[in-house]
């Protein structure tokens, strides 16, 4: 997940603007093809996730005038790298509502490998049985490793294995923007 | 992320085997200088005490336990964080409810967990203790929780075995997932310990709870205050290293004066036989907690016990169940700072491997 | 190969014979066994048909004496026996060594105690004098034939490993030794009060806190000694304090010497040079947190290592003469009985070999002469064993027999247990480095040890 601060540089990807007209265009997407707001939930991963997922319902209560679901959570106790998800802390899930037969959509920064998303799936599945996971990501920058993709996607980007994208976020990092950067080795995301 | 704090074994150098550090030139009168304490890098891949875990992992344990309590508030309290995962809790002493707490958190986690009891006392050679760990680990356990009426022993099992180990209570030393789960419980209600006045009220001397809880509080910003029969107050508390912010009170009421917690400590009826005490109707007049008393701690002041209560003994029944007792709630925060535990222990184990 | 010379000179070394006030750079012959002369620069002529041994750079002494040696044999031939304890012992610099009689059968009757000799004259690599126990099976009860083991060799009484509890009991024993031997003979008893140390595992103090293991305060020890002090001038017998410990205890001996009741004392090595902040591993180093090194069971021993204030106050006592001497309380144990938790673990630390060399600490740092050290180890405990041992101990005067130790002050080097000629591995010590080491060991004019040839013994 992307961490870090304004002070990081790289090759900015999208500004403030572009992921802002990304959300609402993914906004409309996700009512095109969920034949409107009815229904509809959005669990953001977290933590950058659930951030967009919030935005992305704020698109879509402002062209619907309806509240939308939003929940949150961590996919880290159903990920299959536990040396690695072991080493930070749990984070409560918030799915406080139903998910049973609704139209569920998957919110998170960054699609790399897909196995994210797998667990986050089985995370969610444990909360009832939804009509339908979606996924709308932010980025999309490649390297898949499982059979996932997105339904709606900000921006693809190409990256070569020594790059890393990172999304920064006013309520978290103080501007919006997604970076290009260069890692001395792969990140996993 | 840098720690600076101690932390014991460094991952680099599992302590598989007791190893002796290097040759050590002996100083003048042969006694080796005072020097600082080491800095450690940490983690360990151990839970053995507070004492050589940091600030920032606490802290970590405890955001994990937010994370863990609300798994145990779903539909399905189930995950696959450790499938596939053994472990096993060797108990040398009987406790049911520290037992199932662990076995609950492994299976809420998705690990398989084996209990195993054995009675310490038919363990006439150390060898056994030795011959049973040797046994569990060549059926790949992948963590050890362990409970043994000898203090150390823990230790010395971890110095045997590649798989994490927890003290989950030994001897008379420490119990370092009940300080956690006690932190916890504060913290959800307080929002914090630091600057808090805990009172810690009891058997100070042989409780390992109370000698666990010193570490985590005062790491954590507390200001512990203790009292006691001065039978059962250790006497090196006052100039014990590394605990700043201990202060002995001087009566009851000092102690339980302004407090944002009391915690009471089990008294164990052998402390009378062993001549501690002359009766347990004169410890609970003199040193028992009752309503009258915790009057004078902060309103709304937290009342605490490890349990298992001698009701009208340590504490009064009206105050054990009444509002402000948080007794019931450090049990169910037990299950989930030991889910914490052992999924960052698990996680430290199969890094290692 | 000595055999076939005329003897053995040990040339150019420095000579302290703290019996005869002697400390000088000379030689030793040794013929027949016997010391033959000491001579100052005797020429070539002098040493021609010896087995010339250079000592130069190193130091000659008589023999070490060790009055407190568990050998274990019989009964616990797996912790130790008289073969590889004494051979522990020449290679440590002992050449005559006491054993305690806590053995199975115990050493409580004089058929026991002549086994004891009859078997160490075979298999010994150097003197083994006994020890009785001061009451039947050590059990504090009844006194043991006391008179009877005095004529079959014993030097002293003891019911070591524990004490002798009832005060009665000890004024008798005091008294009835008083009038055995050639002006008496000594009851050394292991001053713990049980009452005070019930399920007690380390000094009681800071480290037992924080490791949550019960205590034995200081005064379990002190307070027995003063008791005894007190039986000892009652009863006119002699008194001998095993393996002081405490500050307290130093106290109540300076004090009773001043008195004039007869006492002597006897420290060991780790009481000297270590403390209580072993039992947390890292060698006593300072520890920001109890790690799988702590509960070290090699640190287990009785009394416990006490605290640095103690360890200072012990050296002061032997430095001023409070204590009379050093011992070794060699306590061999198989591996099995410290692979163990704590609490489980027997007491006791192999000594024998790393004895001499963390003494020598205490001259390194200046706390004591060397000299003044080596009377501790030599003529300190041969005037304890007086007319018992039979032959004159602890000096190099001409005539006696030819126990005599050579040892490097300086040479460092590593403590590797698994090279112990003891059975017993168990050690603190393991792995520290140590400065000083023993090089030669003469025993009866022959050659018991010889570091050069690869620490490998020459049978005497």
């Amino acid at each position: 997940m992307a961490s870090g601060t304004s002070e990081i540089q790289g090759k900015v990807i999208l500004s403030a603007s572009e992921v802002r007209r990304a959300l609402i265009r993914i906004a409309h997407e996700m009512l095109e093809r969920n034949g409107g707001p009815q229904g509809l939930a959005l669990v953001g991963i977290k933590k950058r996730g659930v951030q967009i997922a919030h935005r992305l319902a704020g698109a879509l209560e402002a062209i619907e005038g309806q509240p939308i679901d939003v929940g949150g959570l961590d996919p880290r106790l159903y990920r299959d790298d536990l040396e690695v998800a072991g080493t930070k802390p749990v984070q409560p899930t918030e799915i406080n509502f139903d998910v049973e037969n609704r139209p569920v959509v998957l919110v998170d920064d960054v699609l790399y490998t897909g196995r994210t998303i797998r667990a986050a799936m089985d995370a969610l599945i444990d909360f009832g049985r939804p009509a339908s996971i979606q996924l709308a990501v932010l980025v999309d920058r490649g390297h898949r490793e499982l059979p996932i993709r997105a339904d709606f996607v900000g921006k693809n980007v190409p990256t070569a294995g020594n790059e890393a994208i990172r999304v920064l976020l006013q309520e978290l990092d103080g501007e919006d923007s997604v970076l290009l950067v260069r890692t001395p080795e792969e990140e996993s995301v | 992320m840098a720690r600076t704090r101690n932390a014991v074994a460094t991952r680099e150098a599992p302590p598989a085997r007791r190893s002796r550090k290097g040759p050590v030139t002996k100083t003048p009168e042969g006694i080796s200088p005072s020097t600082q304490p080491e800095l450690w890098t940490g983690p360990d891949r151990h839970l053995l005490d507070l004492d050589h875990v940091s600030t920032q992992e606490i802290t970590e344990i405890l955001r994990s336990t937010d994370g863990m309590k609300e798994v145990l508030s779903r539909r399905v309290r189930k995950t696959p964080a450790l499938r596939g995962k053994t472990i096993v809790t060797l108990f040398f002493e009987a406790s049911t409810r520290t037992r199932v707490s662990f076995e609950q958190a492994g299976k809420v986690l998705g690990a398989d967990v084996i209990n195993v009891t054995a009675s310490a006392s038919s363990v006439t050679k150390g060898e056994s203790l030795l011959n049973t760990v040797r046994t569990l680990e060549s059926m790949h356990v992948d963590v050890l929780v362990i409970r043994h009426p000898h203090s150390g022993a823990p230790y010395f099992v971890a110095s045997h075995i590649d798989a994490p180990v927890v003290n989950a209570g030994d001897g008379t030393h420490a119990h370092p997932t009940q300080a956690l789960l006690d932190l916890y419980t504060i913290e959800s209600h307080l929002g914090g310990v630091a600057g808090k006045k805990i009172a810690i009220i009891g058997d100070l001397l042989y409780s390992r709870v109370a000698r666990s809880n010193l570490w985590g509080l005062t790491k954590m910003g507390a200001n512990v205050v203790v009292y006691g029969p001065p039978t059962l107050m250790p006497p090196e508390l006052d100039n014990a290293e590394g605990l700043d912010g201990v202060v002995r009170a001087a009566s009851m009421e000092e102690a339980v004066d302004e407090a944002d917690v009391v915690m009471m400590l089990r008294i164990q009826r052998e402390r009378q036989a062993a001549g501690h005490l002359p009766s347990m109707r004169e410890y609970s007049r003199v040193y028992g907690l009752n309503a009258r008393r915790l009057k004078l701690a902060k309103p709304g002041a937290l009342v605490m016990h490890p349990g298992p209560m001698n009701e009208g003994i340590e504490i009064s029944p009206d105050v054990a169940h009444g509002a402000q007792a948080v007794i019931e709630e450090q049990v169910a925060n037990g299950v989930a700072v030991r889910m914490a535990v052992l999924y960052m222990l698990a996680a430290r184990g199969a890094s290692g491997r | 190969m000595a055999a076939s010379r005329k003897g053995i000179a040990i040339i150019g070394g420095r000579v302290i014979d703290p019996s005869h006030g002697i400390d000088r750079v000379c030689d030793l012959l040794i013929e027949n066994g016997v010391i033959e002369a000491i001579t100052d620069g005797s020429g070539d002529s002098a040493i021609d048909g010896y087995e010339v041994i250079d000592a130069m750079g190193q130091v000659v002494t008589p023999g070490f004496i060790d009055v407190h040696t568990h050998l274990r044999e019989p009964g616990e031939e797996h912790k130790e026996d008289i073969a590889s304890g004494t051979l522990a012992a020449a290679r440590g610099g002992f050449t005559t060594v006491c054993a305690m009689p806590n053995t199975e059968p115990t050493q409580d009757n004089a058929s026991v105690l002549e086994w004891v000799v009859r078997r160490s004259a075979e298999v010994g690599a150097v003197r083994v004098l006994p020890i009785g126990a001061v009451t039947v099976g050590r059990k504090g009860e009844t006194l043991a034939d006391m008179a009877e083991m005095a004529a079959a060799g014993a030097i002293g009484f003891s019911d070591d490993g524990d004490p002798v509890v009832d005060a009665n009991l000890m004024r008798q024993a005091l008294s009835y030794a008083s009038g055995l031997g050639n002006g008496g003979l000594a009851i050394m008893n292991h001053c713990q009060e049980p009452a005070l140390t019930r399920g007690a595992q380390m000094n009681e103090g800071a480290v037992s806190n924080r490791l949550g293991l019960a205590g034995w305060p200081n005064e379990a020890e002190s307070g027995m000694v003063a008791r005894d002090i007190e039986l000892a001038a009652l009863s006119g017998g002699r008194l001998h304090i095993c393996h002081l410990s405490t500050r307290q205890a130093v106290e109540y001996v300076r004090t009773a010497k001043k008195r004039g009741i007869n006492v002597t004392a006897e420290v060991t090595p780790h009481h000297l040079t270590i403390t209580d902040e072993w039992v947390l591993g890292h060698h006593g180093e300072a520890v920001a947190a109890v790690d799988v090194a702590a509960y070290d069971t090699a640190t287990k021993v009785n009394p416990p290592l006490r605290t640095r204030d103690d360890v200072e106050a012990v050296i002061e006592g032997l430095r001023d003469g409070t204590i009379d001497m050093i011992a070794t309380d060699h306590a061999p144990h198989a591996q099995t009985d410290k692979l163990c938790t704590y609490e489980e673990a027997a007491n006791g630390i192999a000594n024998l070999e790393t004895a001499f060399a963390s003494v020598l600490s205490l001259y390194h740092s200046g706390a004591m002469e060397l000299p003044v050290l080596i009377e501790r180890m030599t003529a300190a405990p041969a005037r304890f064993l007086g007319r018992a041992a039979g032959v004159p101990l602890g000096t190099l005067e001409p005539g006696g027999p030819a126990d005599v130790t050579v040892f490097d002050p300086d040479l460092e080097w590593t403590v590797n247990p698994d090279e112990f000629a003891s059975r017993g591995k168990n050690t603190p010590l393991a792995g520290t480095t140590l400065k000083g080491r023993v090089t030669l060991t003469v025993y009866g004019g022959a050659i018991a040890h010889d570091f050069s040839r690869q620490g490998a013994a020459v049978d005497a």
